[in-house]
């Protein structure tokens, strides 16, 4: 007997536009969070009406970091650890550009630590989004420096006997003037949050906490992809401009504290910049 | 008004000549961290830069600083960064990811006494084989040696035209020596100096593909926010620059990297010959080392021996062809450098007979007297 299969037609996702459709499908596994921060982050460049030429992502190595490879703006996925570093140069070279960083916290915190608290103290004009998973992904689920206490990974078979840095804290106090935290089931929040980082200067933070079935549910018998994502949920609170201090993550039972924390105004490194070059070519 | 260059005579420091060779090459960004023996080159650029519109930025350490001009380059400024050995380490990563995204942008290596900490006061020449193999894998890379402030001055302008020209990582192989020697240095005008511009893709962004090098293997360079939405990639990448990690596109990638640079090394290389037409013993030199090796020729010609001296200027890629020529006219080779034996290593796999090649070798920081040469030349 001959089965006939319809094709469907061939619906455009209307989000495509900013995405490099011919590198589909992606890496990510079923279940990892990484794509509904991505699609936040678009669904931010849609609703604001941003050109696609006005934006440049960089982004560092790790599974957050094939975010630059699939979004269809001037995209550079660098060496582990150095987007930040690479971004501030391409944002000198190009102040009129939205030069969003996207990565890991693999990548931004423990390798690019230096990087991160540098560019937060100078208030430098970038949008950071950091997806953590409390884990390394790509390398197969070693832990970092989100890794909760006790939580076990590749590396920390016995349960991980340090402790991790509560990242808004740590954003907040080396300088960052915008600081916020979702996780990928506030996809509308998170959304608002990266317009506002887009639509300022400075220095912005944004924590997404982020399924990785793979790499941390699993290990951690917190379940499947959907058991992992219910956690969350349940255990998330939005705490709007709470102190950061109090907005650390504690593992299993303890709330996670969402929001956004800080917003601040002081002068970026941008308008400082522009400001002395001025002043230098006077003399 | 304009600001301009320092057009006319100076009496000048190595390092002040090479910053100011790089603002007549057209450097408008420099990232650094302070080191000695380079760290005057950061000085003179941060003093000068801004009243050219440019921007010094000091970055965290030196893995920023590398990527700092990595991402300034690809926004289309032209860029450099100045350290010496401990900083060039730190920076090895990232000059492979210049080479594997053809971004052009200069190093310069001001080099001291080494490993480590070493001497970081004191003249070196141990990091020849660093500049060329120091990243990881296999690529080819365009190193300069100047052995005077006119040349720190002039190759520096030279490095920014070859880094345009092949999207590639140049780097300018100092020394300590040179780099805070002082003496006289002639700055032609502006409008005298030579400037290559990175080619722009002249097709529609749909037409567009950023790696496909063809003619003379180097592709056209678009910016970024220029709307050609360009992906780059660390990662072994295809013709439009996306992941492919498979072994025929790694092959082709880096066969390209690779060819762009020795296809054309003909029109790269350079060094210079004095007294070689004749010659019976051949020095090969470089750096400030050439200058000790140029006296003991000269000294020995009055003493009736027929020495030459080859002194390379690109270091990489080296003049294999052109010391095997010379190799066959001569009946010693003797290579003096403030090293334990880099080059004459090179030299060894340059020639075809077993001709004698002498080190003349020194490594506690000091440079290597004429005299010294010359004894090595004498010894049977
Ligand atoms: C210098 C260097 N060290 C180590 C690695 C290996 N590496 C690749 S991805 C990664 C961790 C990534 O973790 P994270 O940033 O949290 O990203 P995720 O994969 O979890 O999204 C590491 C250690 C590398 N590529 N480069
Ligand atoms: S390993 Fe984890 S972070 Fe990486 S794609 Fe899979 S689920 Fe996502």
């Amino acid at each position: 007997m001959k089965v006939e299969i319809k094709k469907e037609k061939e619906v455009k996702h209307h989000l495509s536009k900013w995405i490099r459709e011919d590198r589909w499908p992606h890496i990510w596994c079923s279940g990892c969070g990484i794509g509904i921060a991505m699609s936040s982050m678009l669904y931010a460049f849609e609703e604001l009406n941003l050109d696609p030429k006005e934006i440049a992502i960089v982004s560092g190595i790790g599974c957050s970091g094939r975010v630059a490879g699939y979004v269809k703006v001037d995209s550079y996925h660098t060496t582990h650890g150095r987007a930040i570093p690479f971004a501030i140069g391409l944002k000198i070279a190009k102040p009129n550009m939205k030069v969003i960083v996207f990565s890991g916290d693999g990548d931004l915190i423990s390798i690019g630590g230096n990087h991160f608290i540098h560019a937060a103290r100078r208030n430098f004009d970038l949008i950071c989004i950091c997806v953590n998973n409390f884990n390394y992904g790509m390398t197969g689920g070693q832990f970092g420096p989100t890794t909760p206490h006790e939580a076990i990974t590749t590396t920390t078979p016995y349960g991980n006997f340090e402790y991790p840095f509560n990242l808004p804290y740590l954003a907040a106090s080396a300088g960052a003037t915008f600081v916020a935290r979702w996780t990928v089931l506030h996809a509308y929040y998170l959304r608002q949050s990266i317009k506002k980082a887009l639509k300022r200067k400075g220095f912005s933070f944004i924590e997404v906490i982020s399924p990785c079935p793979t790499g941390f549910g699993r290990p951690n018998k917190i379940g499947e992809a959907i058991d992992e994502m219910k956690y969350y949920k349940e255990k998330s609170v939005i705490k709007n401009g709470v102190d950061p201090k109090e907005a650390e993550l504690s593992f299993r039972g303890g709330n996670i504290i969402v929001g956004e924390f800080i917003e601040v105004d002081k002068p970026s490194y941008i308008e400082i910049l522009k400001e002395n070059l001025e002043k230098i070519k006077e003399v | 008004m304009k600001t301009k260059i320092l057009a006319g005579t100076h009496y000048m420091l190595g390092d002040h000549a090479c910053a100011e060779g790089a603002i007549a090459a057209g450097c408008r960004f420099f990232a650094g961290y302070p080191i000695t023996p380079s760290t005057e080159i950061a000085e003179w650029i941060a003093r000068r830069l801004p009243k050219f519109g440019g921007v010094y930025i000091q970055m965290e350490d030196e893995l920023a600083s590398m990527a700092a001009i990595i991402g300034a380059s690809c926004g289309g400024i032209k860029s450099m960064t100045a350290t010496s050995g401990p900083g060039m380490s730190l920076m090895m990563e990232n000059i492979g990811l210049a080479v594997m995204l053809e971004v052009p942008c200069v190093i310069v290596n001001v080099q001291r006494g080494a490993p480590s900490t070493g001497l970081p006061t004191l003249v070196g020449q141990g990091d020849v084989m660093q500049a060329k193999w120091g990243s990881h894998g296999d690529y080819e890379i365009v190193a300069y040696a100047p052995n005077s402030c006119q040349e720190m001055f002039d190759l520096t302008v030279e490095a920014f035209n070859t880094a345009e020209k092949y999207r590639i990582p140049v780097i300018i192989l100092a020394d300590e020596a040179v780099g805070h020697l002082r003496e006289k240095v002639v700055i032609p005008d502006e409008k005298e100096i030579k400037i290559v511009e990175r080619e722009k893709p002249d097709v529609s962004p749909e037409e567009y593909l950023p790696y496909k090098g063809d003619g003379n293997l180097v592709p056209k360079m678009a910016l970024a926010g220029e709307g050609y939405f360009v992906h780059m990639t660390g990662l072994t990448h295809d013709e439009r620059g996306y992941p492919d990690i498979t072994g025929e596109a790694h092959e082709r990638l880096v066969r390209r990297l690779i060819d762009k640079i020795q296809k054309n090394k003909e029109k790269i290389i350079k060094y210079e010959e004095i007294e070689t037409d004749d010659a019976e013993i051949l020095l090969v030199s470089y750096g400030i080392t050439a200058r000790s090796s140029l006296k003991a020729v000269q000294i020995l010609r009055k003493e009736g021996i027929k020495a030459g001296l080859f002194r390379l200027i690109t270091i990489w890629p080296f003049p294999y062809e052109r010391i095997e020529e010379l190799s066959r006219k001569v009946s010693k080779i003797v290579v003096p450098e403030i090293n334990s034996g880099q080059i004459r290593g090179e030299v060894l796999k340059a020639i075809k007979s077993n001709l004698p090649v002498v080190g003349v070798n020194k490594l506690g920081g000091d440079l290597i007297t004429p005299y010294e040469i010359i004894e090595k030349v004498k010894e049977k």
